[in-house]
């Protein structure tokens, strides 16, 4: 049901400022796994719900942030639209304002944009109670700070988002995934060839023993790349890429705690225990392993890149990769620009933050 | 600041940087008067011209140490007054910063200084079959730091995005003369998103002495249409009929007749010169798909009633229907001694509202408005013409387009597309954001440079400023078009 509760959220974040009581801000929880452990009072969102406008030819949607993405999917669908970031949910109840909160992108990311990308303007309640809006319903746009996307995997700690505008895009025509058995070094020098060449790209995964590749486009755009590509047909290709975007594929159902590895995408494999799945032509690389995170942290540090404990292991020490003394510092004055009471989401992204 | 601060302050600028990287001569100064926004003009109190990221920090320590505030510019090509100097100040050019440090074709990206020139990133990532998206009007001269300091757009954003969708890493020098890196090699980074922060913040938050961009595979085929339409409207139709059918275009321009008639004088594009709008749209992408699509907007483009409907033969066609749109601004620049570009997005269903009353505006004002419109992202562009000797003129042309833009808000757009707020629209500011909303800007500001020494003055006005240019243009406390629908 469509409700407007934003009244009601900015008194319950004023008067949380002034008894300075920490506020856990809560969409569907789908997500609550992520990060570090919250505290703090819930501060429900998922009753603020509801498609405030949605222009097709506009190719703009503006939500608030407690409808869930099933629904603003739907109505994109109907309209042969999609949201080009092609978000994970993990879980039915995944609301707009989690996903974007918590920044994630799925398969889709390293050919069309990250969630941030098509991120146009926002709505939000700072730390202090205040009402306001950043950005626009419009593609182009650069009046004030980019605060909408700064808001974009902040995990609730710097606002608490009430409206989001998105760009859309149109559904592609086609889509076909082809399947080849490489190593993973031939693997990741194939997929960042590809992806320099004209080729309609929209998804690539490593599972170990196959390389997926997604080409989505023009009917005969698909067509004419099937063939330079090669391999095999997927037949369930849907199903495929909604296991691997949701971690039901099988590679996720292991009991290690599972590591978020962003490199620079043409890395060379990287030698490390247990498993690994690689997506996003190479950028995102999933590692189930018990391992010692600083040691595991300074081997992809080396190679350009950042860990982050995704799923597992301990809630109460830092999940995302540590930041640089300056950049924490100023993380954490850009904290105080917005929460100065320090009441949202305390500690959830960084103990400093 | 006094005679004797100037003088240790050169002094000490003198200990730091060679003798011809320091400017304080008045016809050394004078070129950097003033950037692409020539009605404003400064001179700084001194110019300096570092070569290297170490020189940089070295002045912003002094600078940060003496609180003279700086202000960086790259190749002053604005459009909105951003590196406009401060008479007490410091300009920092990064001119001198231009190396191509390394193109890495298997990531695709290419690791740049601030001052080489948009254009020249795209010439070097070419041999591997890459290009840099964003391309400004001015990509021959304009430079990535300022791309960056800008957020600057181009013609292909629609599909491409603009400068923050097409970089990966920044490397910033902080008012206090530290070094920071921003974003990285990987698709993301940790912690807050600071890169999307620097990107289009004029200058206020730190200095970008080093850009990673995003490189793009060259398209295997790129095809321009030119439709010619008796009226604005159904060129404005067809936009939206293009996109409803599933295509993005690369690029979607239009133009009215005013813009029509000087670029065909200017460059002899091929422009149907009787026509009331043209709509130049190009596709690309791979030969079939590039097929596939010209014929489907052919078709949309006939049914919405365009009069000529054009695909370039060849290449230099192509490039030649794109000369006359590119040319655009010096085109019209001809027709009258002086024009004013004004840089407004609107969404796209409110166009023909926001011509016809920019239409009767020229006519009360008696100054003539040529508009180039990127139609596929709602960002347009009215081209003031007017005369500045004429006593008065250019008071009502920034007067016409302060309303212009105040429009634009009115209608659920911005006041500022792809240029900058700049000094230019800094009372506009006023206009589109709440104070609590500014105040939040200027903490955001406080954050980074506590003492205010970066580029003051620019892109957010003081809630002082705001109350002063609402007494002007708010009557009786009544907003702006009362009568239309507010976003």
């Amino acid at each position: 049901m469509d409700k407007d509760i934003a009244k009601e959220l900015q008194e319950r974040v004023t008067a949380a400022c002034h008894a300075e009581t920490p506020l856990e801000i809560i969409g569907g929880g789908s997500k609550a796994f992520l990060g570090r452990e919250s505290q703090g009072e819930a501060l429900q969102i998922g009753e603020h719900r509801g498609i405030v406008s949605y222009q097709p030819t506009e190719l703009v949607i503006t939500a608030r942030a407690g409808t869930p993405m099933h629904d603003i999917e739907a109505v994109l669908a109907d309209h042969r639209q999609m949201l080009p970031f092609e978000p994970p949910h993990f879980g039915a109840a995944a609301t707009l304002g989690g996903t974007i909160a918590c920044g994630l992108s799925g398969p889709r990311r390293p050919y069309t944009g990250a969630a941030r990308d098509y991120v146009l303007g926002m709505t939000v309640i700072n730390g202090s109670g205040d009402i306001l809006r950043f950005g626009g319903q419009v593609m182009k746009n650069v009046a004030g700070f980019d605060v909408s996307r700064l808001m974009v995997g902040a995990m609730g700690t710097l606002g608490v988002q009430l409206e989001i505008s998105l760009k859309v895009l149109p559904r592609p025509a086609q889509e076909v995934t082809l399947i080849q058995e490489r190593t993973a070094a031939e693997a990741l020098v194939v997929m960042n060839h590809w992806a320099g060449q004209a080729l309609p790209l929209s998804a690539t995964c490593y599972d170990g023993d196959h390389l997926y590749v997604r080409l989505s486009g023009a009917q005969s755009a698909v067509e004419s790349a099937r063939r330079r590509v090669g391999g095999d047909v997927l037949k369930t290709s849907g199903a495929f890429w909604e296991g691997i975007r949701e971690h039901h594929h099988g590679f996720f159902a292991a009991a290690a705690p599972l590591w978020r590895l962003a490199l620079p995408p043409a890395t060379a494999p990287l030698s490390l225990p247990g498993k690994q799945l690689i997506e996003w032509g190479g950028a995102q690389r999933w590692l189930s392993a018990e391992m010692d995170g600083l040691k595991l942290r300074r081997q992809v540090m080396e190679a350009g890149g950042h860990a982050g404990l995704f799923r597992g292991g301990e809630r109460d020490k830092d999940r995302f990769h540590p930041l640089p003394q300056i950049v924490s510092d100023l993380n954490r004055r850009i904290k105080h620009a917005f929460d100065p009471k320090g009441i949202l989401n305390p500690g959830r992204m960084y103990a400093r933050t | 600041m006094m005679a004797e601060d100037r003088a240790s302050l050169l002094e000490a600028l003198l200990t730091l940087l060679p003798l011809d990287a320091v400017l304080c001569e008045e016809e050394e100064i004078r070129p950097y008067e003033c950037d692409g926004l020539s009605a404003y003009r400064q001179t700084p109190m001194v110019v300096v011209l570092p070569s290297s990221v170490d020189q940089v920090r070295a002045v912003m320590r002094l600078c940060h140490a003496l609180k003279v505030p700086v202000v960086a510019r790259g190749a002053g090509t604005g459009l909105s007054g951003g590196a406009l100097p401060l008479a007490g100040g410091v300009l920092l050019s990064l001119a001198k910063l231009k190396s191509i440090l390394s193109v890495d074709p298997r990531n695709r990206s290419a690791r740049v200084q601030p001052g080489v020139r948009n254009l020249a990133i795209s010439e070097a990532a070419a041999p591997f079959g890459l290009y840099y998206a964003p391309d400004p009007s001015s990509q021959i001269a304009c430079s990535i730091g300022g791309n960056v300091a800008e957020n600057a757009g181009g013609v292909h954003c629609l599909k491409y995005g603009l400068t923050v969708h097409n970089i990966l890493k920044l490397g910033v020098v902080t008012v206090e003369g530290d070094y920071i890196t921003v974003g990285g090699d990987a698709l993301d980074s940790p912690g807050y998103d600071l890169l999307a922060l620097f990107t289009g913040s004029e200058g206020l938050l730190g200095v970008i002495v080093e850009v990673t961009v995003k490189l793009l595979p060259i398209p295997e085929r790129a095809q321009v249409i030119l439709a010619a339409f008796d009226d604005v409207m159904k060129a404005a139709t067809a936009v939206g009929e293009v996109i409803a059918a599933g295509i993005i275009p690369a690029g979607l321009e239009m133009m009215d007749r005013l813009a029509i008639q000087a670029a065909e004088a200017f460059v002899h594009a091929g422009y149907p010169v009787d026509a009331e709008a043209i709509l130049l749209c190009e596709i690309d992408g791979t030969n079939e798909e590039v097929s596939e699509h010209i014929m489907a907007v052919r078709r949309i483009l006939q049914a919405c009633g365009a009069g000529e409907v054009r695909t370039a033969k060849d290449d230099q066609e192509r490039a030649r229907l794109w000369k006359g749109r590119k040319a655009a601004f010096p085109a019209v620049g001809r027709m009258a001694p002086d024009y004013y570009c004004m840089d407004g997005t609107i969404p796209r269903q409110r166009l023909p509202e926001v011509l016809r009353r920019i239409a009767e505006w020229s006519q009360e004002y008696g100054l003539p408005v040529a508009n180039v419109f990127h139609a596929g992202d709602g960002n347009l562009h009215p081209l003031i013409l007017y005369d500045a000797n004429n006593p008065g003129e250019l008071q009502r042309t920034e007067e016409l387009g302060g309303k212009i833009l105040e429009l634009c808000v009115a209608v659920g757009g911005t006041i500022t597309g792809e240029h900058g707020v700049g000094v230019e629209k800094i009372g506009q500011m006023c206009v589109q954001f709440a104070p609590k909303e500014l105040t939040q800007f200027h903490a955001v500001k406080h954050a980074f440079d506590p003492h205010g020494l970066l580029n003051p003055g620019k892109a957010v006005p003081t809630l002082h400023r705001c109350a002063e240019f609402g007494a002007m243009h708010v009557h009786e406390g009544k907003l702006p078009f009362p009568e239309l629908d507010r976003f």
